[in-house]
């Protein structure tokens, strides 16, 4: 669905993406993992044009992304960050039904997905005209799960989409994140640095390591053969939090 | 966006909102100074005791604002000097004679009618104790004290007729001359910050005051005798002005207009009262004169103001915003607006306001009255950088993340300025037009002084009539006017800033935070 060729990013001297290809093939969840600065959220970004790469190519559905067929990607692109990015004029309603309102769609139909949504991803419907500040951390991730679903697009990219929640939300908005990619089969790429979360919801697993893939495969495989010194070290790392 | 579409809806309805006073019938103007109000206003009354409507709108400002108001017909005749007109209007032109300007006016449509009877020359003065002590007696004297601190008003320095010619003349010492406005030279004189001041042969404060008129020894002062100056078309429009006018030549003396002054600036009437007065002595008319109360004045005052403050405001808020938001898309361009409109921002009010007649009346706006566009064009200008900066400001600092998201989501550039950017920048969008407002009623006072009138005329005729209460009159509304505008403001943000960045009150806190 999303293919990376060979893309690079550089900001002055220090290399964000070096040279990587990867391919997030339709209906599963690629997962970028690895500490801070090693470029996971930069090659995020890439796929949907806040960040245009030096030299590489991003392809979307087979097509190159250009500025002239950006717009309708984006359309077909579900973007979800930490904190959720929710617009703090806007009420919870107003954020999730942003885009219909921006396409014009009739009341009815807005109305209809809206309710789809609020069932999905189990946000109280009581809450839906507060304000993002009046919200909770959870709350707010799951409006943005709703805004980013709304025009249900074929790829969703979350960019450490729980980063900043307490542990038990965390988990309960694990299980829920993970039904709803199961139930809808999206092409899924998620940015965590958390090896249980990547484990638990990714089906293809890519440890970077100053902006370059060090290891990509099953998580159980990362975990049984790491490749060298690093993805050893850093799984036991993350083992020992687990314990 | 709804709420939006409503403000600016109401704001384009009250910026074309006509103005409350239309005038009617003869326009007499007078300039800034007692003595020509008190022959404005004897006009008016003779006018109006005709059977005929006449408006007298008067302290316009000084000479070259009335006499060109005169020619673009804002107004239809003043009273004007013989001197000032040789040595000021026609300064460039070898008139000499009154037959030459005569002519030299007829050349611009206006007529001149015989002297009114007396001569207001320039004078020198300087305290009693003052002559007494150098032993002062003509301008010659002077010569001999270099010590001696002159303050003179801007016009007197300016004038050909006035104080460079004069030194020369007499060849007088003196390097320094303060220059002043003419009414604080007076306080300045009788404080004895300043020794010699410029003063008018017929101003009633040389009595009070007791000054001494130095002798013009050398016949430097050309004659200022007091004439009307009036359209030619007058003659066509309003028939029997012009023989009305005839009635007054001759018939005003020294001592009459000296008295008359006196009685106004000591504060014993005013000036409709005054020229009443010489009516009644002078031609039997029996006129009586309402003073309008306190209340109908400021009422009016604060019409007036207002209309200064809404026809500026309105239109800055149309082009500002729309300036800022270009200033925060091209930051090289921004910095070519910000800084244009930041140097308007620093010409002094008074020398805007004088830079913008010219320019104003080509154009063919109204530069007089409620209606003044001088006054407008520059309260206009200086609203522009408060609202193009913190439009800018508002704009450029949208945190990355939200800007981000509305990227993400594939918005349009315009969805996004429309539905985002600039709800998340009214804050700060809101802040610069309360800023704009309120400095804009304080700099409207200053319109007065290009005849725009609003809250600084009482202002302007208190400090010439040394009347505490009337500059009270023009300065507690002023500030009562701002204080107002920042409740309103403050009204206003509550219910138009969306309610997601307002600061939490009481009311929303119990909701949340779970």
């Amino acid at each position: 669905m999303i293919q990376l060729r060979h893309v690079t990013k550089r900001y002055g001297s220090h290399v964000a993406v070096d040279a990587i290809d990867l391919n997030c093939p339709p209906g599963k969840t690629q997962v970028l993992i690895g500490t801070s600065g090693c470029g996971k959220s930069t090659l995020l970004r890439m796929m949907i044009a806040l960040v245009k790469p030096d030299s590489g190519e991003v392809f979307f559905d087979g097509e190159p992304l250009e500025q002239k067929n950006l717009a309708a990607v984006r359309l077909r692109i579900g973007y979800m960050i930490q904190e959720g990015g929710l617009f703090p004029h806007l009420s919870a309603q107003d954020n999730a039904v942003i885009m219909p309102r921006y396409l014009g769609w009739e009341s009815d139909r807005t109305d209809k997905r809206l309710q789809e949504l609020l069932e999905l991803t189990q946000l109280p419907s009581g809450v839906l005209n507060r304000y993002p500040r009046q919200l909770s951390g959870g709350q707010r991730q799951r409006v943005s799960l709703m805004r980013a679903l709304m025009l249900d697009p074929d790829v969703l990219l979350l960019d450490e989409p729980l980063g900043d929640l307490d542990p038990m939300i965390r988990a309960e908005l694990q299980q829920d994140l993970r039904s709803i990619f199961r139930e809808l089969r999206k092409t899924v790429v998620l940015v965590t640095h958390d090896l249980g979360e990547a484990g638990y919801l990714g089906d293809t697993i890519s440890l970077l390591r100053a902006g370059k893939i060090v290891q990509q495969g099953p998580f159980n495989e990362l975990l049984e053969n790491p490749v060298d010194e690093f993805a050893a070290k850093f799984v036991q790392a993350q083992r020992q939090v687990f314990i | 966006m709804k709420r939006t579409l409503i403000i600016c809806f109401v704001l384009l309805l009250l910026a074309v909102f006509p103005r409350g006073s239309k005038l009617t019938g003869l326009k007499i103007g007078s300039k800034k100074f007692t003595e020509s109000v008190i022959l404005g206003e004897i006009l008016t009354q003779l006018v109006r005791s005709s059977g005929q409507r006449a408006s007298h709108l008067s302290e316009l400002g000084g000479t070259t604002l009335v006499f060109d108001a005169l020619r673009r017909g804002e107004i239809d005749l003043y009273p004007e000097y013989t001197g000032t007109l040789i040595e000021e209007i026609f300064a460039d032109s070898d008139a000499i004679n009154d037959a030459d300007l005569a002519v030299l006016l007829e050349q611009q449509g206006v007529q001149i009618s015989q002297p009114l009877g007396f001569n207001n020359s320039y004078a020198l003065a300087v305290r009693w104790e003052t002559a007494e002590k150098y032993k002062l007696d003509t301008l010659s004297d002077l010569a001999l004290h270099e010590d001696l601190r002159l303050g003179f008003s801007n016009e007197f320095l300016d004038r050909d007729d006035g104080w460079k010619n004069l030194r020369i003349r007499y060849g007088l010492p003196h390097e320094e001359v303060t220059g002043l406005d003419h009414d604080l030279a007076y306080r300045q004189l009788e404080s004895g910050f300043i020794d010699v001041m410029d003063v008018y042969t017929t101003d009633a404060r040389l009595k009070d005051l007791d000054l001494v008129l130095l002798k013009d020894n050398l016949n430097y002062f050309p004659r200022y005798d007091a004439v009307v100056l009036f359209r030619t078309d007058l003659v066509e429009r309003f028939p029997a002005v012009p023989a009305l006018i005839a009635q007054l030549e001759s018939q005003i003396t020294a001592e009459d207009i000296l008295q008359l002054n006196a009685a106004v600036e000591s504060g014993v009437v005013r000036e409709p009262q005054a020229a009443a007065d010489f009516l009644r002595e002078q031609f039997s008319l029996n006129i009586q004169v309402v003073d309008p109360s306190v209340a109908s004045q400021i009422w009016q005052r604060t019409l007036e103001h207002c209309d200064l403050v809404r026809r500026s405001l309105i239109p800055a808020i149309f082009i500002a915003v729309p300036l800022g938001i270009l200033a925060a898309r091209h930051p090289s361009l921004g910095q070519v607006i910000l800084g244009v409109v930041g140097i308007i921002q620093t010409i002094p009010a008074l020398a805007l306001l004088v830079l913008l007649i010219a320019p104003v009346a080509y154009l063919g706006l109204g530069t007089l009255g409620a209606g003044s566009a001088t006054a407008v064009v520059a309260l206009f200008l200086y609203s522009l950088l408060p609202i193009v900066r913190n439009t800018a400001t508002g704009l450029t600092s949208i945190s990355p993340e939200y800007a981000e998201s509305a990227t993400a989501l594939g918005l349009s550039p315009l969805f996004r300025l429309l539905h985002i950017e600039l709800p998340l920048a009214s804050p700060s969008i809101l802040a610069g037009i309360k800023t704009a407002a309120i400095l804009n009623v304080g700099f409207a006072t200053l319109g007065a002084l290009v005849g725009a009138r609003g809250y600084g005329q009482p202002i302007l005729t208190g400090i010439r009539l040394n009347d505490m209460g009337l500059i009270m009159q023009g300065a507690i509304p002023a500030a009562c006017l701002a204080i107002l505008l920042q409740i309103l403001f403050e009204v206003g943000e509550r219910w138009f800033i969306p309610a997601g960045l307002q600061p939490l009150s009481l009311r929303n806190r119990d909701v949340n935070f779970n």
